[in-house]
């Protein structure tokens, strides 16, 4: 396969889980300025930020308005992070690598940026917004689920995972870098009136609320929301979860080339590392450093990545 | 419209059907029974389908449209069997007689020697690649990929109008259009014994295949070079690769290595023998030829010429589909061949020559007046279409570069109807056939691509002027 050829689908799946992601965080923050006016600035200011798109917000406006912050998000061509901008550069990568796409995948990818195109053509007003989200992640959805089902468990399609968990460690562990002060022990000690909203509102944006409920009961409390999403091994969008899978990804690449690599044992380490993990630990040794730490660590594995396999 | 010969409907008939030509009868008779709202919905399902699988080409100098869709008509082209083995067998000779001419033109150059085309004619020409003089390209093959343009003007007159010799396109167009039409009316193609078009990319594969270069060795490893996703054929190229199961390839995946042709893969480098490039000769090769390019690679006109890799069309092609070289085509096959042309040349007055431009002068106003080097339909002058200004400006551009102009008479192109709301309508049409040339055969696949004038009248089928495609069916003997 050719390098380019990789990188194309790498990127591909890593805009596409980025997009997702961008529509996810949106509908949570939605919901928060709904239903608690008075924190709405802020929240909407750590959701930018966490879609580091915080510096190109505040260079244009002055305000938090929940209109003008989810037109930013979603619609904006001058924010790279917009949704419409990370499901565009999908689509390119898509066109760049159509030859190592099934017709399923381009044509899922190919329909989800034209439907985005029309949905998001105009300004989305707020009545419309919950049904334009549920329109975003669907395309998506298909586009995961036309790879799932088509294509061949090769080289590629590594890439392509290796891409998307990637893309998806690294947001939960924004998530957890925005908010990291909510989840320390100390905050909760506080009972300050935000509490259970707050919480609400992070397993929201990375969909888990019932599959929390499933594992932890219907009680929230820091210590278990943090445990959950950084360490729980089921749980589809947490940081263990992820490294798991990207280090059996790297092994499959390296089973199918017949070739070690340093990424592979980078991400051995990685992974080894959460798993000696307990939660109690981490708070010990400091969330925040914890979260920086782990960001730095998943930003060199790309690298690494990008360089063995001649992206 | 009666002073164009339109192929489905014969104004002499009379009665619904013996108004249909011989090719178009069965065509016809399906047509007659169905129901017009439903042929406007399969239109429009086609449409969606097109833009749904992404057939887009990109426009030049369009800021908004980035992509644009080929209008598409459901109203197939038929050409009946007789038709077409008159076309084919024209087409093979002057393919034959151009691959002749350029191993010719860039070895002993004998067509010079005798005389029968004028030397400054080669000297004096851009398309012309001094490069390539004495360069034996793998298995004498130069163009392994021609698409030669034809019109016509009535029942038996078929005309050549240019051998595309370097990078033709609009393949792809032929390959999807018909499957769009199996997609849409199946029930057509079982009454209708239509010849297949679809094994067109394997052939293509076996084609470059068997023009592997020396240092090949064992299964030749087939690559598409493309300058990118923002080229108008973009999807063409990523469409051939993919059915070819070749890797399509941009300049900066590739790299000399051990003195071949390589590509980065994932893995390392692995060697490209044959190399199908959508690239032109100028951007080819920055050591070579334009410096400044970042399309081509540097080095691979060296690695060609000591037998490395194969590049198909092979460099200095364009000398074989040059306008200015166009009116000697009947010399050249007759001096290749031995044999007469079976396919006519369109009458065309040469601007170098003082008294031809003389006349091209004193006609402007109905003659078509072309760009020597020029493509697409860009930068020539439809006489009886423009306006007394456009012809004035375009007088002064012609007495400032004569040699720079070919002019032909306005052919009355034929007609076939393109379905509208309003029902069938004629439109003019030309055709496309491509050919495929290796050491041991030519083939040329049934068809080809008809582009049609979507504006009533029009006289321009390029897409890039807004012309659509139809399918092209040749009928099985």
């Amino acid at each position: 396969m050719l390098g380019k050829t990789a990188a194309g689908l790498f990127w591909m799946f890593r805009y596409l889980e980025r997009g997702e992601n961008g529509a996810r965080l949106l509908e949570a923050g939605f919901r928060i300025a709904l239903t608690r006016s008075a924190t709405a600035s802020a929240e909407w200011k750590s959701i930018l930020a966490t879609s580091g798109a915080l510096a190109d917000y505040e260079a244009g406006h002055d305000d938090y308005h929940s209109d003008t912050v989810i037109s930013f998000l979603l619609r904006d061509k001058s924010n790279p992070a917009s949704v419409i901008n990370n499901m565009k550069a999908a689509r390119d990568n898509a066109r760049l690598v159509r030859t190592a796409l099934t017709r399923e995948v381009w044509e899922a990818t190919n329909e989800a940026w034209i439907t985005l195109q029309d949905l998001l053509a105009k300004p989305v007003r707020q009545r419309d917004l919950p049904d334009a989200l549920t329109v975003i992640r669907q395309q998506m959805a298909v586009v995961r689920g036309a790879m799932a089902g088509t294509m061949l468990r090769n080289d590629g399609y590594n890439f392509a995972r290796l891409g998307m968990f990637l893309e998806r460690a690294d947001n939960t562990s924004r998530i957890l870098d925005v908010k990291y002060f909510l989840l320390l022990p100390s905050f909760a000690q506080i009972g300050s009136s935000l509490d259970q909203v707050q919480w609400e509102t992070i397993l929201r944006s990375v969909s888990a609320r019932r599959a929390y409920r499933w594992l932890y009961g219907t009680d929230i409390n820091p210590m278990n929301v943090a445990e959950f999403l950084i360490l729980h091994p089921q749980m589809p969008r947490s940081l263990a979860f992820c490294s798991q899978k990207i280090m059996n990804n790297l092994a499959h690449l390296e089973l199918d080339y017949g070739v070690e690599n340093q990424s592979c044992r980078m991400a051995k380490a990685h992974y080894q590392m959460l798993k000696d993990s307990n939660i109690d630990g981490i708070f010990e040794q400091g969330l925040h450093e914890f979260v920086g730490s782990f960001l730095i660590d998943n930003g060199a594995l790309a690298s690494q990545i990008q360089h063995d396999y001649r992206f | 419209m009666n002073d164009f010969f339109d192929e489905m409907l014969d104004p002499a008939g009379s009665g619904d059907a013996a108004k249909m030509r011989g090719p178009y009868v069965d065509y016809g008779r399906w047509f007659e029974t169905e129901d017009p709202h439903r042929i406007h919905q399969k239109a429009l399902q086609a449409e969606a389908f097109f833009r749904k699988t992404g057939i887009t080409f990109n426009v030049y100098g369009s800021q908004d449209a980035d992509e644009r869709l080929i209008p598409f008509d459901v109203v197939p082209r038929i050409i009946s069997a007789g038709e077409w083995r008159k076309l084919s067998r024209g087409i093979e000779q002057r393919v034959r007689a151009l691959n002749a001419f350029l191993h010719d033109i860039y070895h002993r150059q004998e067509i010079l020697r005798a005389g029968r085309i004028p030397v400054e004619l080669i000297s004096n020409n851009v398309a012309f690649l001094p490069q390539m003089v004495g360069v034996d390209p793998p298995g004498r093959i130069y163009t392994h990929i021609i698409g030669t343009d034809i019109v016509r003007t009535g029942p038996d007159d078929f005309f050549v109008l240019e051998d595309n010799a370097r990078t033709p396109s609009g393949v792809s167009y032929m390959l999807e259009n018909r499957e769009t039409m199996l997609h849409m009316f199946p029930e057509l193609f079982s009454q209708i014994q239509v010849r297949e078009v679809s094994s067109y990319p394997a052939n293509l594969n076996r084609s470059l295949s068997a023009c592997a270069p020396p240092a090949c060795n064992g299964k030749p490893v087939v690559a598409v070079l493309t300058p990118g996703i923002h080229n108008s054929a973009y999807f063409e190229h990523s469409f051939l690769a993919d059915q070819m199961g070749a890797e399509l390839v941009e300049g900066h995946d590739l790299r000399v290595v051990d003195g071949r042709i390589a590509m980065r893969t994932t893995q390392g480098y692995t060697a490209i023998d044959v190399l199908y490039r959508r690239v032109d000769d100028d951007y080819l090769d920055p050591l070579n030829f334009k410096p400044e390019s970042m399309l081509g690679v540097p080095g691979i006109f060296d690695v060609y010429r000591a037998g490395g890799i194969t590049i198909a069309n092979a460099p200095g092609t364009g000398i074989a589909d040059d306008k200015a070289l166009y009116s000697y085509m009947p010399d050249i096959i007759e001096f290749y061949t031995g044999e007469k042309p079976l396919l006519n040349n369109v009458p065309t007055w040469r601007c170098s020559e003082p008294d031809q431009l003389q006349y091209v002068l004193d006609h402007l106003a109905e003659l078509v007046v072309k760009e020597v080097h020029g493509s697409g339909g860009y930068g020539m002058l439809v006489g009886p279409a423009a306006s007394k200004k456009e012809v004035k400006a375009f007088r002064e551009k012609l007495k400032a570069r004569p040699a720079n102009y070919i002019a032909q008479p306005t052919l009355a192109l034929s007609t076939v109807p393109v379905f509208t709301k309003k029902g069938l309508s004629p439109r003019h049409v030309d055709l496309r056939p491509f050919v495929l040339m290796s050491p041991d055969r030519i083939e040329i696949t049934p068809g080809g691509l008809t582009r049609v004038a979507m504006t009533q009248g029009s006289l321009v089928v390029n897409s890039s002027q807004g012309g659509g495609t139809k399918d092209t069916w040749v009928l099985e003997e």
